[in-house]
């Protein structure tokens, strides 16, 4: 299976790895998929509580060069942008962007559940 | 093909040895009869050219050169062999034995078996690939005719007790077929010493071409029989119709003369380098754990779970230059992970983890230290990247975990 180059370019060297605080309340995270499935993200946001943007993204991906790159896309993707934008993120953008075959579409799911399930915690804490 | 590519998927398949190639060249041209033409020097050649095979092979194996069919592949010799002696014996029995860590060419065929009547026991292998006897002998009923174990497994290089399995078949009066594909030509098999009454393997994985097998089928005491799956001319005695592949026996004949001199020297050398990599990841890694057995396999395989570290992710970080396989689901179309690792009771996590190392006549030590950096690298990238891992090194129960399954 032949990758695209901006598969590789994240694979190889990826964007935003790393950890945030997640007790911080501007710090939302989210934990999608199974070790026993073959990718686990993590997918961390902080979030300005004034202006709502999002002012740094973290990921950590146990899995697939897809996954990881997908991740890394989503990451970079995120920074900069309000919540409310980041929940228009849709997986068939990562699809497209990355050149994912069919069989690695559900790298791309699992990048916007990350997405989603990371806004949905730091939703729940900034009630 | 870049020189600096580095090659350790002889499992799959083995580059074909150039002196190998050489031997099969004229008979492509210069000599192109058919084998079966007996009425002039061009089929006489042919014909003159596979007998030479056929007994250079014989050789190997040591059985008689009548007891040699030759076949596409050992795919072909095991359809052959199962659906052959489920038609020939049907009036004894319509049970099988097989394992569940069979190669797909054999269980595919055992399934195409039970939809056409025939009734298959899967044994379940021990956490070291090996199956238990004791298992085994239960296993077999009156109406069981074929038990068939692999020699060596594919994925792990796990051996079968092969002399144990053989005195039980022939106590219980069943005949007894092995896949030997991963075996032939690497380690001494002798399958009259053994009482394997059919054994199949391939050219090109023991340095010869694809597209040609052989089933050995045992002549005497028993004098055993399969009803032929491809229809034809009658040739092979009946029992595997079609034009004989003449550069392609020529060429396994000669790639098995070669394994015969040097075989041993051979496998020396790799289970050195072999022990030489599993060596070097374990003093250099965390969490690593060796699949199969580590006494009964064979000399030039390992299939290790660099834990926490999804397979085909790590085979990216290497992959521009080095050749493994994996047993990640992600490897494949299926997305399972391998049921052959599934079957020895490791975790999906483990099995996802997994890569095979397959050494062979080509490789290098230089390469097997480059091998060793390389691979070493891409685990530690990797695990930099896990937050498994990471759950891991902050002591967190990852069992505990509850994961949204997707």
């Amino acid at each position: 299976m032949a990758y695209s180059d901006k598969l590789l370019e994240h694979f190889k060297t990826p964007k935003n790895v790393g950890t945030l605080d997640k007790s911080k309340k501007s710090v939302g995270t989210g934990l999608v998929g199974a070790p026993e499935c073959g990718d686990v993200m993590r997918l961390q946001i902080e979030v300005d509580d004034s202006s709502k943007i999002i002012k740094d993204a973290k990921f950590k991906t146990f899995g697939c060069g897809s996954a990881i790159a997908s991740s890394s896309l989503a990451t970079e993707w995120l920074k900069g942008k309000t919540i409310d934008e980041a929940m228009t993120i849709d997986n068939m953008d990562i699809v497209e962007e990355l050149a994912l075959p069919p069989v690695k579409i559900h790298c791309s799911v699992l990048a916007e559940d990350a997405i989603k399930s990371a806004i949905a915690d730091y939703q729940s804490k900034n009630k | 093909m870049n020189s600096k590519l580095i090659y350790l998927d002889n499992n799959a398949t083995t580059p074909t040895d150039p002196r190998v190639v050489e031997a099969m060249l004229p008979y492509f041209s210069q000599f192109h009869g058919n084998a079966a033409s007996r009425n002039h020097p061009f089929g006489w050649a042919a014909e003159k050219a596979v007998d030479n095979a056929r007994e250079q092979i014989a050789k190997l194996i040591d059985v008689d050169s009548r007891e040699i069919i030759f076949t596409s592949g050992a795919t072909e010799s095991d359809n052959l062999a199962l659906k052959g002696v489920y038609e020939m014996y049907s009036r004894k029995g319509n049970h099988i034995i097989t394992l569940k860590t069979e190669h797909k060419a054999v269980l595919d065929s055992c399934k195409k078996i039970e939809k056409m009547g025939g009734e298959v026991t899967y044994l379940d292998v021990e956490a070291d690939g090996l199956v238990d006897l004791s298992k085994l002998e239960n296993a077999i009923k009156e109406n069981t005719i074929l038990v068939s174990i692999m020699y060596a497994n594919n994925e792990t290089g796990v051996i079968q007790p092969m002399k144990e399995i053989g005195e039980l078949c022939a106590k219980k009066g069943v005949l007894f077929m092995s896949d030997a594909t991963q075996a032939i030509g690497k380690i001494p098999v002798h399958p009259k010493e053994l009482g394997i009454h059919l054994m199949a393997f391939t050219g090109h994985k023991m340095y010869g071409p694809k597209g040609v097998g052989v089933l050995f089928v045992n002549r005497k005491n028993p004098r055993v029989k399969v009803t032929a799956q491809i229809d034809g001319g009658g040739h092979e005695r009946g029992m595997r119709s079609g034009t004989l592949n003449v550069p392609g026996i020529v060429g396994m004949g000669k790639a098995a003369e070669l394994a015969m001199l040097e075989m041993e020297e051979e496998a020396k050398r790799l289970s050195y380098l072999r022990d030489k990599l599993e060596n070097a990841f374990s003093e250099q890694l965390e969490e690593i754990y060796i699949n199969g057995s580590l006494e009964n396999r064979m000399p030039h395989v390992t299939n290790i779970s660099f834990k926490h570290v999804e397979g085909e992710g790590l085979m990216m970080t290497f992959n521009q230059n080095i050749g493994v396989s994996s047993g990640s689901a992600c490897t494949s179309a299926s997305l399972e992970p391998s049921y052959v690792l599934i079957a020895l009771g490791l975790g999906d996590d483990l099995a996802h983890s997994s890569i095979r190392f397959s050494l062979g006549r080509f490789t290098t030590e230089e390469e097997i230290d480059i091998t060793i950096k390389q691979v070493s690298a891409g685990v530690t990238h990797m695990r930099d990247l896990s937050p498994i891992w990471e759950m891991y090194k902050e002591g967190i129960d990852l069992d505990a975990v509850e994961w949204s399954e997707h």
